[in-house]
């Protein structure tokens, strides 16, 4: 061994086992790096917690308007009157800054003839913040934090938020039972 | 620089010294970086900064490492266990209000450090790696101020966590899950303030490692000075002690005294009293404001109120509050004045002035409700804020006639003293001991 000479641009054993510690390394750092990342995303009993919600509906009256939390987030189940359902349905849905149709934003149990019953997130989608019910007027929701309006089926009507309250997967289970986290019976 | 490098003038005289220079110089190393270190001779207050600085850190990290055997990070005991600091544990109040109050005060130096290094030209070649380390601190320390804000668990901490990481759900695709990584829920809960408790213990130490860097930078470029011109010669210099030591030790004193009248007299005027409510994740205050050193960049995020075209007015926000911090990092490539210090920039400095003015009166408009004409003005005040950065500094510095630059700091010291003389002589009044060789 000691009486060969070795050119620099020829492959050595010393360059294999360079070559062989340095990706095995590489190779184990990346799947380290893993489970440092996805020990701070929700854990199993977060995920859990995210099951759906029954909700007790019977004694709210049309005007009023509850918040309820699901995963930890709040949502408005809100039963709207009929000059508010007149006052949504009137608006041109072009001017919106995300347009979109009043009508399947409101629904209610089967068995009821009129649907009046609107559920959407109670977080603002700018920042976050919880809007306040507008009792009387025009507009459905005001955000204190930072000045979005929104319609009485969340849709946003000016101000700093993009899109409309989102709705989430919900069903009536029966005439007095809302089930939030789920879309089926 | 190598009148920087040949400072090595340490001769221990004691055993020990000796014994220890040959096995782990470090009383060598403190020696030449702060007694012998030579410093331009013409510094003035508005660089002593960089210490009071150093020993807020220490401040807030001694208190914080107290606080901690007293607080409880979770959602249910987290209000009380503050409460019970500020009543029970043995002059727990007089901690929490130091470390409370000191963020706000490390601020307070933080910005005046900033702003100094601006008025002088202080990030200009060869010292942006120096500014740019000043910029990654003063990064660390907003996101340690602001994790530091949510352990409280008020109503200002649970909202705040809302809105700041709500932040990133304005990015398209990867913003929720972006989110829910950093929240470790679906909301704002236990697994985020935990982390918050452990990342506010952390960084910290993370920033102590890069002021060193930061102070290493410095040694090897060497301070800037009032006239912006570089050492030259031996007489441009002082010895670091006893000449910047007492400097920097009157201003802290000074500082201090302030900073105590706060913690004694006014602790909570900097804070919000919505904080002392307990959190309530199903109700907002009706008015949500950040600590007071966080508002001109949340004047900026609620000053884009339109889309732009693809991007929505929300991620408008964020960009230009984003935006608006890393300007700061590429500061020395916008500006192409060769000439540093503002003293010989008179359009330099008018502007600069309009932009601190604009950065306290973005403050302001961050406190007020977002609506009407306040809404107006944060918008022209965060246009001034980019014009500032993106076209009056590059564009300055090519038609800008300087001022006559003296020779060299020496001259442009005993310049001043001449003037001063001449003054003295004729008012009959003693002679200002800054203007003192």
């Amino acid at each position: 061994m000691s009486e060969e000479t070795i050119t620099a641009d020829e492959t050595t054993r010393r360059d294999f086992i360079y070559v062989a510690t340095g990706m095995l390394g590489v190779v184990g750092a990346a799947g380290l790096a893993w489970p440092f990342i996805d020990q701070m995303r929700p854990d199993a009993a977060v995920r859990a917690a995210g099951q759906p919600v029954d909700i007790d509906i019977s004694s709210i009256e049309p005007g009023a308007a509850i918040i309820v939390t699901w995963r930890g987030k709040p949502y408005f189940v809100r039963r709207l009157t009929e000059a508010e359902i007149g006052a949504v349905t009137e608006l041109p849905e072009s001017d919106l800054k995300d347009p979109a149709p009043a009508e399947p934003r409101i629904g209610g149990p089967a068995d009821e003839a009129t649907k009046d019953w609107v559920v959407v997130a109670a977080n603002c989608t700018h920042l976050g913040c919880i809007p306040k019910v507008v009792d009387t007027g025009a507009d459905g929701w005001n955000c204190p934090c930072h000045g979005s309006v929104f319609d009485f089926t969340g849709r946003i009507l000016r101000g700093p938020a993009p899109i409309n309250l989102p709705q989430p997967p919900h069903v009536f289970a029966d005439a007095s039972t809302l089930t939030i986290g789920t879309d089926t019976v | 620089m190598s009148t920087y490098e040949a400072h090595g003038t340490y001769t221990p005289t004691s055993g020990i010294g000796k014994w220890v220079d040959a096995r782990m110089p470090l009383p060598r190393m403190m020696y030449d970086s702060f007694v012998a270190y030579p410093v331009p001779r013409n510094l003035n207050y508005a660089y002593t900064f960089g210490g009071i600085l150093s020993f807020m850190l220490i401040s807030q990290i001694l208190t914080g490492v107290v606080l901690a055997m007293h607080y409880v990070a979770s959602t249910g005991l987290a209000f009380t266990s503050v409460e019970n600091i500020m009543r029970d544990v043995n002059h727990g109040w007089l901690l929490r209000y130091m470390h409370s109050n000191g963020a706000s005060f490390f601020f307070v130096a933080v910005y005046l450090h900033m702003f100094r290094g601006m008025y002088y030209g202080s990030y200009k070649a060869p010292r942006e790696l120096l500014w740019i380390l000043g910029c990654i601190i003063y990064l660390l320390m907003m996101a340690t101020g602001f994790m530091g804000y949510v352990l409280p668990w008020g109503q200002m901490s649970f909202w705040g966590a809302t809105v700041i990481t709500g932040f990133f759900t304005a990015f398209p695709v990867v913003g929720q899950p972006i989110q829910e990584l950093l929240l470790g829920g679906y909301a704002v809960g236990d697994p985020t303030l935990n982390r918050f408790f452990s990342l506010h213990y952390l960084l910290p130490f993370m920033i102590a490692g890069v002021v060193i860097l930061h102070v290493w930078a410095l040694h090897v470029t060497g301070q800037t000075n009032p006239t912006g011109i570089e050492v030259k010669s031996k007489t441009d210099t002082v010895a670091f002690t006893p000449y910047a030591t007492i400097k920097d030790a009157f201003a802290m004193m000074v500082f201090f005294v302030v900073f105590a009248y706060f913690v004694f007299y006014l602790p909570n005027y900097l804070g919000h009293p919505d904080n002392y409510i307990e959190a309530n994740p199903l109700v907002t205050p009706a008015h949500i404001v950040p600590e007071w050193y966080f508002l001109p960049f949340y004047a900026m995020l609620r000053a884009i109120t339109f889309n732009v075209g693809p991007i929505d007015s929300k991620l408008g926000g964020v960009l230009v509050m984003f935006g608006s911090i890393a300007l700061l990092f590429i500061m020395p490539w916008l500006d192409t004045s060769k000439v540093r210090s503002a003293v010989y920039r008179p359009w330099y400095k008018l502007f600069f002035w309009i932009f601190v003015a604009n950065a306290i009166f973005l403050g302001w408009l961050g406190s007020k409700p977002a609506e009407g004409v306040y809404t107006m003005m944060a918008q022209i005040a965060t246009l001034y804020y980019f014009v500032f950065f993106l076209i009056i500094l590059p564009v300055l510095g090519l038609i800008e006639t300087p001022r006559r630059l003296p020779n060299s700091i020496t001259e442009a010291v005993l310049e001043r003293n001449r003037k001063s003389g001449a003054q003295q002589v004729a008012s009959g009044t003693a002679a200002s001991p800054e203007t003192r060789g």
